[in-house]
């Protein structure tokens, strides 16, 4: 942004300095390494300078807070006028355990709640299923029926928390369980809000809780969206999710890409669905991983708004500022915790909740140091949720907005990512769109060799990890894990048995009858789903429904 | 003659779906010059003992992060043995508590790697444990 005399200083100055000290230091002491990149390979300067930045326009790159391309961030006050939302993902074992972690994470200070389902519910099986045997209650809570999410919420008002829930395939399922449980605790539907994650192709892609084949679950997912903006017009329709591809080893820049294309599948399904962009665009959010390469991080958040933005404007012709704003959730790195000296892990928390801090995100979960060991014991969870709020409240990161602004390294990184990101989109566009792209593999073989370079790196030493490859050494076996209850899966059992016998079979039966009427019909499944509900339909019975209807979803396997 | 290719079935027991580091296994296994099939996700152990059986495997790799380890991995050894198929090298790695280490292996499993493990010092000891 210097102007071009200053641009020509810049230059002399640099090849003095270059020729001069540079050149003298470099003779005398070398560097640490031949080659500097970020953990994500993308090659990382000595220096950065104006001359980096040359052709950046503060209006049309940057602009402020609030205004398109939102790339300082998508409200003008940022954490001066509120923190982001501090949210633990939590759940294990029943209903009634994850209620009491529940409450106890409020009462701590938290400011919203995050739903771990158990895998069961997550692939639409009920604790008594085949498929289910040891794993109910295990990653998650086990919800069967809305009699579970009864006691879930018990003492938590609808109305006064915001609720995520990480469930994919079969959000519409629990979804259509919160609503009516609003509605028995007396708050109206439009007083209720939360997040569904409702990302089908991610999981495809790389999460592996899928139930359909593509076509038939992307239908549900609009469903939800399609209702959700007529009657929960608070709620967030969908967590379009790069978190886990992330994890699964991709850079930052496939991250957002890839994440992006997904976004982009969903609008598109949504406006062939006869939907207005203006209208359901404003409810779709994202949820970003943070890794501990903090500059590398703030930068990736900051392209992703430029870019979406840039999309729902350009190729949607968004006209809602709503809709052309990235709100995202952020949850620290879980793949970056190491087993090896676990209290390490602390501080590459505290870092990268530093850099969701940076980057701007709406809600954040920070991981519990053990996460590498087992599922988190209630003092590493409060050592996570402290962590945040000494980001929040200690680190100055919130005085201003968008603190890194500016700086060449930072701006320079912003502009390559965004960059990077447009090259996969358009490779995506040139093979026919995201569907067909995964159809093919090439997103998940992207994701396999981004993940494959990495393990390189790290056994061959160049690139080090603390505890890993570099400061190991011997400690005694850790102590004090969570164990879960091998006996949970036997009590959600039994309550199943005592669920259907009791439960008013006529009513039971015509409310999955009119659920597959409606399947069939095409109309929107929503409305029959909360009926099915209500009659205490579980989610499994629901879920064979949909597969007889619409099939399972058997994916090929790229290694 | 010429020394044979090692069989290695790699599988994801129940429904957990962190199938990176099997995947990344999979290629180095092959890089190793092994023969390589990947089951993908959501095998019960009757299926992984069934491809097993069907692909005459020398080795069985089992990967768990969801804290089912307990439930699959001795099942896949036991079901293993009844198909008269003792002599398969049943491994395991994943999310696995130390605690947990040594109920495995006197269920069976002859190792266990946790996370952080190097790949070639997995690759070592299968190519050192196989039977035969």
């Amino acid at each position: 942004m210097a102007d071009k005399t200053e641009l020509e200083e810049i230059k002399k100055g640099r090849e003095t300095w270059e020729k001069g000290p540079l050149n003298k230091a470099l003779s005398r002491f070398g560097e640490r390494k031949k080659k500097f990149t970020s953990i994500s390979g993308t090659p990382v300067n000595r220096i950065y300078t104006p001359e980096d930045t040359a052709t950046l326009r503060y209006q049309t790159d940057l602009g402020f807070p609030g205004n398109y391309p939102y790339t300082r961030g998508v409200q003008p006050t940022m954490y001066r006028g509120r923190f982001w939302t501090m949210r633990q993902y939590a759940g294990f074992g029943s209903a009634a355990e994850t209620n009491a972690r529940y409450r106890y994470l409020l009462e701590k200070g938290q400011t919203g709640l995050s739903v771990a389902f158990d895998l069961p519910t997550q692939a639409g099986y009920d604790s008594d299923h085949a498929l289910s045997m040891g794993e109910v209650g295990k990653v998650g809570v086990a919800i069967d029926s809305i009699d579970d999410m009864r006691v879930l919420f018990d003492r938590i008002p609808l109305d006064k928390v915001t609720t995520s829930m990480t469930i994919n395939a079969p959000a519409t399922i629990l979804l259509g369980m919160y609503l009516a449980l609003a509605e028995a605790q007396n708050v109206s539907w439009d007083k209720v809000g939360g997040t569904v994650q409702n990302d089908v192709l991610k999981e495809i892609i790389c999460r592996g809780q899928y139930i359909y084949p593509p076509g038939p679950t992307m239908r549900l997912t609009v469903d939800l969206i399609e209702f959700c903006q007529k009657h929960v017009p608070r709620w967030n329709t969908i967590s379009i999710s790069g978190y886990h591809i992330r994890e699964s080893g991709s850079t930052a820049a496939q991250e957002i890409a890839f994440t992006i294309a997904d976004g982009i599948a969903y609008a598109k399904a949504c406006v062939d669905r006869g939907m207005d962009v203006d209208q359901f665009a404003g409810r779709l959010s994202f949820f970003f991983n943070a890794f501990t390469n903090v500059l590398e991080e703030a930068a990736k958040f900051r392209a992703a708004r430029r870019v979406w933005a840039k999309v729902m404007k350009e190729r949607f012709g968004a006209k809602n500022p709503r809709a052309m704003m990235l709100r995202y959730h952020v949850q620290t790195g879980g793949v970056t915790l190491t087993a090896q000296q676990p209290l390490n892990n602390i501080v590459r928390v505290g870092l990268q909740a530093y850099a969701a801090s940076l980057g701007g995100c709406q809600s954040l979960h920070t991981n519990s140091y053990d996460e590498a060991l087992c599922l988190p014991t209630e003092e590493a969870v409060t050592v996570a949720l402290r962590t945040q709020q000494i980001v929040a409240e200690e680190s100055g990161s919130t005085d201003t907005i968008d603190p890194l602004a500016g700086s060449y390294y930072v701006e320079s990184m912003t502009d390559q990512i965004e960059a990077d990101v447009n090259e996969y989109i358009e490779k995506i566009d040139a093979r026919g769109g995201t569907l067909q792209a995964i159809e093919e593999g090439y997103i998940q073989k992207e994701i396999q060799n981004s993940a494959y370079r990495f393990q390189k790196e790290i056994e061959s030493g160049e690139r080090a990890y603390v505890g890993i490859n570099k400061y190991q050494m011997e400690e005694p076996p850790p102590e004090n894990l969570l164990r879960i209850d091998m006996s949970v899966g036997e009590k959600e059992t039994e309550k199943l048995k005592a669920l259907r016998a009791e439960r008013n079979p006529d009513a039971w039966q015509a409310a999955l009858g009119h659920l597959r009427e409606v399947t069939k019909s095409g109309d929107n499944v929503m409305p029959a789903v909360i009926e099915a509900v209500k009659a205490r339909a579980t989610v499994g019975e629901i879920c064979d429904v949909w597969r007889e209807i619409f099939g399972e979803y058997r994916p090929k396997e790229f290694v | 003659m010429a020394k044979k290719k090692l069989k290695i079935i790699v599988a994801k027991p129940g429904l957990d779906g962190h199938d990176r580091g099997a995947k990344l296994l999979c290629r180095i296994f092959a890089e190793a010059g092994m023969e390589v099939v990947y089951t993908g996700l959501r095998q019960t152990p009757e299926m992984i003992v069934e491809a097993a059986l069907q692909e005459d495997a020398d080795v069985v790799g089992l990967s768990s992060l969801s804290g089912v380890h307990n439930y699959f991995f001795p099942r896949v050894v036991s079901l293993l043995k009844e198909k008269d198929m003792a002599d398969v090298l049943v491994v395991g790695g994943g999310i696995i508590p130390d605690e947990d280490v040594s109920s495995l292996k006197a269920a069976g499993v002859a190792e266990i790697f946790g996370p952080g493990t190097r790949t070639d010092e997995i690759v070592q000891y299968i190519e050192g444990n196989v039977a035969g």
